[in-house]
């Protein structure tokens, strides 16, 4: 199941629907981004192309400073590419960063009413769509809640539930576990693929922990360092429910891991 | 919930038992609400040290009276507490209070408007930052009553001559405020409001200007105490006839040598601008513990 690339195309997945016209592929074509000018210039991602069909929920593993999260902003349109092109097919894109990003001024619920409100919804759907994210993400009864009177699990499930609020058919989430302890992430990895599966959400996932990614992910894309390329895509095909210390995902974390290695002794 | 114990979610069939369980285990986890703290205790703890203050002063203030140092201007602080318990019956003082605050509230409310509007519109246009950013900070430093001759030269001896330097003291505290709210958004929550679909007006109306709003009541804060400033500068400079405020009193005070009576002047001036600071105090208190600022049982 082990498919090597080259840095240029990693577009043919035999699997994926023609996506020309699919609302939520993400297609990224011979891009690059170089930050600064001159000789401090520095080349965070070099000709990335992949491209992800819409449902697919694809990690992206790599070294500190492969550009992962370089990739995700430029996804999500906060930044624009040195060249090459990014395009989401018209489809609307949610972010979720490794920080909850909560407005510390605004209850749980406020913040999550925030993101319907941005949409223009009405204050009595807005009140109804809040209760229902903050029931998926399990929070019932903590809308009241500021985000400092919250545990730092807890406060990425009311970033969760923001994210989701926005409707949109992109995901993309930086690191948004990293900073948790390992049982709490297990937790929400559970809750993650409980989430995902009840909705057509393409989901674009950075993370450095190769067993999270494998865990995950449909797809597990490897990203050298400095500049980041794509060096090589693993498709996952282990069944749900996946445990993070299953044999199958432990199995393929330490091929997807030995790759990673002999690119960082490089 | 008084306990501040959250229940265990709902029976969920669905959900394998452990997960509940750890959902469960990680809202323990969560900090708890500040807020059960009794109120009386607060008000206690904060009270306590002040009393305790005014004791010292009372005391070194008696000591230094009773020493006989230049005791025949210098009055201990039994005389000029009945002084200003004497002073407290009559129409005078209350008239002068009433002129004085009258000033404080029009002086500081046109400074929080300009101040506003002045750090609105820099905070927003970059070319105008730099250029309009470093003026205000000079005239942050310049000390505000050097504006008087300049003042009354302009507007004479009036109400408008020390409106006209409250403002210049006071205003420049309050944009810079702003300003300073403006620009330390948090870069990531900018980006989350973005990312959310917030765009120009309600960028600003939903993040910016709630983000900004410690820096604001910082700001605030100080352009109170420059006001506050500029106003007894003012009020002892711009002596307008009929007009009784504390500045008179003051002044007045200074001319018949009647030390007990000034120094109960100054009394009710200090008890006034801190009574205003304080609260100031509360609001940034309230922001702090809303936003989850304050330390943790601190």
């Amino acid at each position: 199941m082990v498919r090597q690339v080259n840095s240029v195309t990693v577009t043919d997945r035999s699997a994926a629907p023609p996506a020309e016209d699919l609302r939520g592929t993400v297609r990224l074509a011979r891009v690059s981004k170089v930050f600064g000018r001159g000789s401090s210039a520095v080349r965070a991602l070099d000709q990335v192309s992949l491209e992800v069909p819409p449902g697919e929920f694809t990690c992206l593993i790599g070294a500190s400073g492969c550009g992962k999260s370089t990739l995700l902003s430029l996804v999500a349109g906060l930044e624009q590419p040195t060249s090459g092109e990014v395009s989401t097919g018209g489809a609307t894109v949610a972010f979720m960063f490794q920080e909850p990003a909560l407005f510390p001024w605004l209850t749980a619920a406020g913040n999550v009413e925030l993101a319907l409100r941005a949409r223009g919804l009405k204050k009595a759907e807005r009140r109804e769509r809040t209760a229902e994210l903050l029931e998926t993400v399990r929070l019932t009864g903590f809308g009241g809640k500021r985000p400092h009177q919250l545990s730092g699990g807890m406060r990425q499930r009311v970033a969760l539930a923001r994210a989701l609020a926005q409707d949109a058919d992109v995901l993309l989430m930086d690191e948004p576990f990293g900073a948790l302890d390992a049982m709490t992430r297990d937790v929400l990895h559970d809750e993650l693929d409980r989430i995902c599966g009840g909705r057509a959400l393409t989901v674009l996932f950075v993370t450095h922990n190769v067993r999270e990614a494998v865990r995950l992910g449909d797809r597990v894309i490897v990203l050298s360092s400095r500049p980041g390329r794509v060096i090589a895509s693993y498709d996952v095909p282990i069944e749900h429910p996946r445990r993070i210390d299953s044999a199958p995902v432990a199995e393929l974390a330490a091929q997807v891991t030995d790759r990673l290695r002999e690119e960082m002794s490089r | 919930m008084s306990t501040g114990v959250p229940m265990p979610p709902p029976v969920d069939k669905k959900t394998p038992g452990y997960v509940q369980r750890l959902t469960y285990l990680e809202s323990l986890e969560a900090p708890s609400d500040p807020r059960s703290r009794r109120t009386a205790a607060r008000v206690w703890g904060g009270l306590w040290p002040v009393g305790l203050a005014i004791l010292i002063v009372l005391a070194v203030w008696q000591l230094i009276h009773v020493s006989g140092w230049k005791s025949q201007i210098f009055p201990g602080p039994g005389a000029t507490l009945s002084n200003l318990w004497h002073q407290l019956q009559t129409g005078l003082l209350w008239h002068a209070i009433a002129t004085t605050a009258q000033r404080a509230i029009l002086g500081f409310g046109l400074s929080v408007l300009i101040g506003a509007v002045i750090g609105a519109v820099v905070s927003r246009i970059k070319p105008l930052r730099a250029a309009v950013g470093s003026l205000i900070t000079g005239l942050q430093t310049l000390p505000s009553i050097a504006w008087f001759p300049f003042a009354i030269i302009l507007f004479g001896i009036s109400t408008t001559a020390i409106l006209f330097v409250i403002v210049l003291g006071s205003a420049p505290s309050v944009a810079n405020g702003l300003i300073a709210g403006v620009d330390y958004t948090p870069p990531l929550l900018l980006k989350a409001g973005k990312m959310m679909g917030l765009r120009r007006l309600s960028l600003y109306r939903y993040l910016i200007l709630p983000a900004s709003l410690p820096a604001f009541v910082a700001g605030l804060k100080q352009g109170w105490a420059f006001a506050w400033r500029s106003l007894m500068a003012g009020e002892l400079l711009v002596i307008i006839a009929n007009q009784p405020s504390l500045g008179v009193l003051l002044s007045t005070d200074q001319d018949q040598a009647d030390m007990a009576s000034a120094t109960a002047i100054i009394i009710v001036i200090l008890v006034l601008g801190v009574l205003v600071d304080q609260l100031f105090g509360l609001a940034d208190g309230a922001i702090r513990r809303r936003w989850g600022l304050a330390g943790q049982g601190s």
